[in-house]
């Protein structure tokens, strides 16, 4: 059979698909210049353009010769990945979803699968038709790659506002004259406390405070990480002059810490944030009227 | 009687998250078989004390919680698995105070006094074991000889 013997002169279709890629690379490359997600991320020079496509083909080829076409973590995308995810964030960035970006990648197909078809003009219909699925296959993967990447990059913008929120949700707020006060919501962990610890004290210094109030109402679990916490922020709010007081501590709280054997030792606790108020208010009257002989301004 | 699903769960202890995965299931698994405010906190801040130990101390690895039940009583099994290093002298690492890092030494001491039931197996270079358990009333007596 003609047919039959024409068919075996030809290699595997991903094998073809790789020599293709190879063969063609510089008019696919060109082409793909032209295609929005190319040109539009690379803005400034169409020859960059053309030099990230060239890359993108090669670990295209790559892939192809490894016969891994389906495959997203196949080796020869490793070399473009970092470059794949740029791109993927340039687009993201400039406000496109992630169904557009997908629909970008899903252009740069058709140019490239008709200098393919045009590549084996004397081939028998049926290894067209297979390189062409096997080419279709691979620049689906290529999606995938690309799609990856930009929901990761996602996952790392998650966890940045993750960390601003960390900032916004410890509001420090003066509650009376010379008087701070940080309703903790939350887990105390490392990082928050950290940032807890910086904010207050400098509200301490900023409002002149001679009283901080820690709320921990809100705060789950009080275990003996979270009271080492809370001792180190009140062993440097006493550093910077100001006397803490704990507030907010339930019951079942109370309960657990005994059980724990953790000694608060020093730190002042009240039950409610106005028991606190009120003890720091009474505190800083008797500081006043203790000072005041020799005083200048009290009647 | 009521289905405990939910309960039984096996969790991975790798970062800061799943310490509060641990925490959160752990509340929940308690609420659902009845455990009372108190004791639901108790168990939550053992496991939570365990659970760090696991992370820092043990490199990482998993909760595995089961629910119990005895008679009437319902209880919660909760096993702390790592493949770390090992306690060498598990009576002294249970002393308060006593700690190879930077922590206050409560953790260990301050879980087996969190809850009625607890044990370590644990040594060097096969990692640790804390198995702890709690009941959602007072512990189940052994059945008493009339
Ligand atoms: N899973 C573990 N693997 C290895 N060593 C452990 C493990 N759990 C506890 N230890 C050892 O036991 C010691 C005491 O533990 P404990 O939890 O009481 O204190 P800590 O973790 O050092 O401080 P903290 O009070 O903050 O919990 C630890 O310092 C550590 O040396
Ligand atoms: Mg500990």
């Amino acid at each position: 059979m003609p047919e039959q013997e024409a068919a075996e002169q030809y290699g595997t279709p991903a094998r073809e698909v790789g020599e293709f890629l190879r063969r063609r690379r510089a008019q696919i490359a060109q082409r793909w210049a032209d295609e929005s997600l190319f040109r539009t991320v690379f803005t400034v020079s169409r020859d960059e353009a053309v030099e990230s496509g060239l890359a993108v083909v090669e670990a295209l080829a790559a892939v192809a010769d490894g016969g891994r076409v389906q495959d997203s973590d196949a080796a020869g995308f490793d070399v473009v990945r970092e470059r794949l995810a740029r791109m993927g964030a340039s687009r993201s960035r400039a406000g496109l979803s992630t169904a557009r970006v997908s629909t970008e990648v899903d252009a740069l197909r058709p140019p490239a699968e008709d200098l393919l078809v045009a590549d084996l003009p004397d081939a028998p219909e049926r290894v067209v038709r297979d390189c062409v699925t096997t080419l279709t296959v691979l620049m689906g993967t290529l999606r995938l790659v690309v799609l990856e990447t930009v929901l990761s990059e996602g996952q790392e913008l998650i966890e940045r506002q993750r960390l601003q929120l960390l900032e916004v949700a410890t509001p420090v707020i003066e509650l009376w004259d010379g008087v701070v006060a940080v309703p903790l919501i939350g887990t105390l962990d490392s990082a928050r406390s950290q940032v807890v610890m910086e904010s207050l004290l400098e509200a301490i210094v900023d409002q002149r405070a001679r009283f901080a109030i820690l709320d921990i109402t809100g705060v789950p679990t009080v275990d003996s990480l979270v009271a080492q916490h809370l001792m180190k922020t009140v062993a440097a709010a006493r550093l910077m002059g100001a006397e803490c007081v704990v507030s907010g501590i339930r019951p079942a709280i109370a309960q657990t810490i005994v059980h724990l054997g953790l000694d608060l030792g020093t730190v002042v606790t009240r039950a409610s944030l106005a028991d606190a108020l009120a003890y720091a208010l009474r505190e800083s009257d008797t500081g006043r009227a203790s000072a005041g002989p020799g005083g200048s301004g009290r009647p | 009687m009521e289905t405990s699903t939910g309960v039984g769960a096996d969790l991975p202890i790798r970062s800061d998250t799943d310490l509060m995965w641990v925490r959160q299931h752990v509340r929940q698994a308690a609420a659902q078989l009845g455990f009372g405010l108190v004791a639901q906190t108790k168990l939550v801040t053992a496991a939570s004390e365990l659970a760090r130990n696991t992370l820092v101390h043990g490199g990482g690895g998993r909760m595995e919680s089961a629910p119990l039940g005895q008679g009437r009583a319902r209880g919660l099994r909760l096993s702390f698995h790592d493949e770390g290093p090992g306690i060498p002298d598990p009576e002294r690492a249970l002393t308060d105070g006593y700690t190879s890092g930077g922590g206050l030494g409560m953790g260990l001491g301050g879980a087996r006094r969190l809850v009625h039931e607890f044990s370590i197996d644990s040594a060097p270079g096969r990692g640790t074991t804390v198995t702890v358990v709690s009941w959602a009333a007072a512990p189940p007596r052994p059945r008493e000889e009339s």
